[in-house]
């Protein structure tokens, strides 16, 4: 009921208004059309200075609210990048910004019809033309030629002796899997996978999977300084991992595997430290819409010193061993039989 | 059939012309339903188009102030919510399902069937046969069944509202693997399969115009219109039909493919798939081709939109700052430059989908060079008011804060389609905050500037003026202040299509910001119904034109009657001899000089 009181109150609101508005219309009329013109676009004119300012001062107000709401610096090397070539983009289009703002509004204001000026015809000017031709023209070679050195470097193979972890998507929640003792990520395919013993569809009979560790809440483990390379993929529909505080992303898409790399730079203890907030995480969020839990598909970081890893990995137990305890004694060392050349990864 | 035995004329020709009165004798006879519903008058299909339009954007508008609601107050319940959506809003709380369904069918709507059927429909119907000089379109039977394409089209999206598995909930952009698989969401089950069959059918409605407003423009110009007299609102619709022609097909492959996929068993988009517990036995396609195929049109269709407005605009500044257009030729030629690089451009949507990184930096340096047409038009746009005298009508104020929207909107293209700071902003609010202003916002106001300027030709009335300014400013500065702040919650990574941030220790800070955004969005959407209750009332009860040329402006149009019947001209179609943008002394104290009138002695054209 109240809802349609409220409709109601609207629509007499929109009456009353328009007839409010038609006699303002109509004293105009009684005024002539000549003076009610002038008078018009000296108050439009005039507003539309005052909208300027109001925008402006608006920007600003905004700007000073904002800030200590944006998240802290870049976490990785390629973040700083970002953050350069970001700032570098915000100069060129913030002058051009404001440079066409202020005109449009000045010009609005300068230029109102208040009386019988006489127009000025002035259709063409080749020079002008060329000018502003050219001079966004060579904005946009710089910052094509900025943004493709940064983007070249973004995508370009992992530096040698990278981290290599798995994160793969499903509705609704990541997982990822690290190599392990012998630094290989066996073989997996699709139609291994089951939710109770399989989540990835490891192929068994690839060795290497033996020591494969799996996190099912798809925590992702870095190490500070060390470059890490994400081997990306998608049990079902295409999800997206989103590294905001890396300035990182790549889909997961299903049938295809993708990856990233970057150097982590700061550990999430230090950040903690930096941004005063006890409860500071590094969250990894899906980014491509992926259905109805989209908004729920978090997974944490964990950034830590080389240490910190090692223990962390020691504690660790292979996914195969977890599902197959059977088979293995207490205590007996849970190593695949693969041979010592390719220990570790990182010593590739 | 030539143009003019097509038309009947309105029964009040003043002329002596014989053959008119015989048109005038079935004229009588017209009912109701061959004029106004199945009518195959330019004026009356654009006045349908426009009228549609209106009702899908309040549709798409309320849908937005639905889920604004949920993101302002992830906390609170809503009676208007259970209300509207009855179980999906069990005790006044949208669920998840709802929210996306209702996400993605606001997107469709207002890209598609407000801002593609509703403006392009409108106004290349209106303005093409009354400012080139022709009684109607080229072929006004297409033109009526293009009009009823998109009447079915547009029932069968809004019945998909109403069935128990909801909506379609894959984003406008419906990315399979999740809009082919019934298992992966709710809403790709019949909601999808209607989704799919409305848009082909919107397909067929857009080639139809399309087709039609082509030939039009170039087959039926009148005596002594040259292509470059032809205002610039005509080279724009022109340039938004090729678009459409050559684009739009390449949507409904992609549909098409999308329909096998979901019934026929086939792998266009699918392979490797585990979902619900069992694997699929799809294997070999590529859920990455429906992409490539999507925004084939997908950025053609933001032009598509963009277009028709930059046309208004120009058209409307110069005519009520009293100075020709500035650099004519040169904003053909960035309209011409728009064109071909909108296809050469779509994989900037895909940069992050793993491309190659050479592709990836193809794309980026094409991309970037649209920036250069864009910004010469704005210089043009900028240029033509300077020094005008400009004459502040509703239309005109619309088309100066297009101007200001399409600059904010058009330098944040320039982050996103530079790949390395699209990793980071794609899919983040930065991305809704750039498209809504360069298009949907900066569109929508074009579309009003044209429809407040162009009213009196349509219904012989004004618009209130005063309700009129008040609809600018609330929707101008309101505008801003929903959209400018999401530039910094996508700088700080919250993505886009969420349902709710509370759970998110980087992203729950915006909470706040939130609310302060829904709150604008809902005084926006008021300050809309108020305009279209400016528009019905006027329709009856506006202020009378008296003068068939209000605006003092130079295009055809203002030369027919003060309400034209089919057929548009009364007499003989008045011959061009001037271009559109003659404002300029006339030697006798007027400051315009209307296309039809002949040079005077000495004088140059154009
Ligand atoms: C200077 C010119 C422009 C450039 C360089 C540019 C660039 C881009 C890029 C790279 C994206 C993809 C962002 C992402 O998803 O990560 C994008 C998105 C978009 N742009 Fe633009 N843009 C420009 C102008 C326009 C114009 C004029 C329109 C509309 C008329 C427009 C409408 C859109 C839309 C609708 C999307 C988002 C589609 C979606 O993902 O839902 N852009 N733009
Ligand atoms: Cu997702
Ligand atoms: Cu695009």
């Amino acid at each position: 009921m109240s809802g349609l009181m409220l409709v109601f109150l609207v629509v007499l609101i929109f009456v009353v208004l328009y007839q409010v508005a038609r006699s303002s219309e109509m004293v105009a009329q009684i005024q002539g059309e000549q003076q009610f013109d002038k008078k018009r676009n000296k108050i439009l004119g005039f507003s539309m200075l005052i909208l300027m300012i109001a925008f402006f001062v608006g920007i600003v107000w905004c700007h000073e609210y904002m800030l200590p709401l944006m998240g802290p610096e870049a976490a990785s090397n390629h973040g700083v990048q970002y953050d350069f070539m970001f700032k570098v983009t915000l100069w060129v289009t913030g002058i051009v910004f404001v440079l066409t703002q202020v005109l449009l509004f000045w010009f609005c204001f300068k230029y109102q019809r208040n009386g019988d000026k006489a127009p000025v015809f002035f259709a063409h000017s080749n020079k002008l033309e060329l000018i502003w031709t050219t001079v966004p023209a060579i904005a946009m070679a710089v910052l094509v030629a900025i943004g493709l050195k940064a983007w070249f470097t973004m995508t370009g193979e992992a530096p040698k002796g990278a981290m290599q972890i798995e994160i793969v998507g499903k509705q609704f929640n990541w997982i990822s899997r690290y190599p392990g003792p012998d630094g290989e990520l066996g073989k997996k395919y699709f139609l291994n996978i089951n939710d109770k013993d399989n989540l990835l569809g490891q192929d068994w009979k690839d060795k290497r999977n033996m020591d494969d560790i799996i996190i099912p809440n798809g925590e992702l483990r870095l190490v500070k300084d060390v470059p890490v390379e994400l081997i990306i993929g998608s049990r079902d529909v295409i999800h997206d991992v989103g590294l905001s505080h890396f300035r990182m992303k790549m889909d997961a898409v299903p049938g295809i595997t993708t990856r990233i790399w970057f150097t982590p730079t700061i550990t999430t203890a230090e950040m903690k430290m930096k941004t005063g907030n006890e409860n500071f995480v590094y969250e990894l969020s899906c980014d491509q819409m992926c259905g109805k839990g989209h908004y729920s598909m978090r997974a944490i970081v964990v950034v830590e010193t080389q240490a910190e890893h090692d223990k962390w990995l020691k504690e660790q137990k292979s996914y195969y061993v977890q599902n197959h305890p059977e088979e293995f004694p207490a205590e007996a060392p849970i190593v695949a039989p693969v041979d010592s050349s390719k220990k570790i990864t990182m010593n590739k | 059939m030539s143009n003019e035995a097509a038309i009947h004329t309105d029964v009040h020709t003043h002329d002596s012309h014989g053959h008119h009165d015989d048109h005038a004798h079935h004229e009588h006879k017209q009912h109701f339903i061959t004029k106004y519903i199945f009518s195959q008058d330019h004026k009356i299909i654009s006045r349908q188009f426009l009228i549609t339009g209106i009702f899908w954007a309040i549709v798409g508008g309320l849908m937005s102030v639905f889920f604004r609601l949920q993101l302002g107050f992830p906390e609170q319940t809503f009676k208007v919510l259970t209300m509207f959506l009855g179980d999906w809003a069990h005790g006044g709380k949208m669920d998840p399902e709802m929210y996306y369904g209702l996400i993605t069918i606001h997107g469709t709507v207002l890209v598609f069937f407000v801002l593609t059927g509703g403006l392009s429909g409108t106004f290349a119907n209106f303005l093409i046969p009354l400012q080139i000089g022709a009684r109607d379109m080229a072929s006004p039977f297409l033109n009526m069944l293009s009009y009823w394409f998109f009447a079915i089209a547009g029932v069968i999206m809004f019945s998909s509202l109403f069935i128990t598995t909801g909506p379609a909930s894959g984003g406008w952009t419906t990315y399979p693997p999740l809009s082919a698989l019934k298992e992966a969401s709710m809403g790709s089950g019949l909601g999808m399969d209607l989704w799919l069959v409305s848009m082909a059918l919107f397909v067929v409605s857009s080639l139809l115009g399309g087709l039609n407003y082509i030939v039009t423009i170039l087959n039926m110009r009148t005596k002594g219109m040259s292509m470059t007299r032809l205002p610039l609102t005509i080279w724009a619709l022109l340039f938004t039909a090729i678009l459409g022609v050559l684009s739009f097909p390449v949507l409904l492959s992609a549909a098409v493919l999308l329909l096998f996929d979901r019934h026929a068993g086939t792998s266009f988009y699918l392979s490797e798939i585990y979902v619900a517990g069992k694997a699929l036995p799809n294997v070999g396609g590529s859920p990455i081709l429906y992409q490539h195929l999507f925004w084939f049109l997908g950025h053609p269709e933001v032009y598509i939109i963009m277009l028709p407005a930059m046309g208004m605009a120009s058209e409307i500044l110069a005519t009520n700052s009293r100075k020709p257009i500035f650099g004519y030729f040169a904003m053909i030629l960035s309209l011409i430059g728009i064109t071909l690089l909108a296809f050469l451009v779509w994989a900037h949507h895909m940069f992050v989908t793993g491309m190659s990184p050479f592709l990836g930096g193809v794309f980026v340096l094409l991309t970037l060079l649209i920036a250069i047409p864009s910004a010469v038009k704005v210089f043009n746009w900028l240029t033509t008011i300077w020094k005008g005298n400009i004459r502040f009508t509703v239309g005109m104020c619309f088309a100066l804060g297009f101007v200001s929207l399409f600059i904010s909107g058009g330098l944040t293209g320039l982050f996103l389609g530079n790949s390395a700071l699209d990793i980071h902003l794609h899919d983040t609010y930065f991305v809704v905050a750039h498209f809504h202003i360069v298009m949907g916002i900066s569109a929508f106001f074009g579309m009003f500037a044209g429809i407040y300027h162009w009213f009196p030709k349509m219904y012989g009335r004004f618009m209130n003026n005063t309700m009129g300014y008040i609809h600018f400013f609330i929707t101008f500065v309101g505008s801003y202040v929903i959209f400018w702040p999401m530039h910094y919650e996508g700088v700080a990574g919250m993505p886009r299509r969420y349902y709710d941030f509370s759970n998110w220790e980087s992203f729950k800070q915006f909470g706040e910001l939130n609310q302060m955004i829904s709150i604008a969005a809902i005084i926006v959407f008021i300050a809309q119904l108020f305009f279209v209750f400016n528009y019905f009332v006027s329709i009856w009860k506006g202020k009378k034109v008296t003068d068939p040329n209000p605006w003092q402006s130079n295009t055809l149009e203002w030369t027919t009657p003060i309400k034209p019947g089919h057929g548009n001209w009364d007499g003989e179609i008045p011959e061009v001899h001037r271009w559109a943008y003659d404002y300029k002394d006339d030697g006798n104290g007027g400051d315009f000089i209307p296309q039809h009138i002949p040079l005077k002695e000495g004088e140059e054209s154009h």
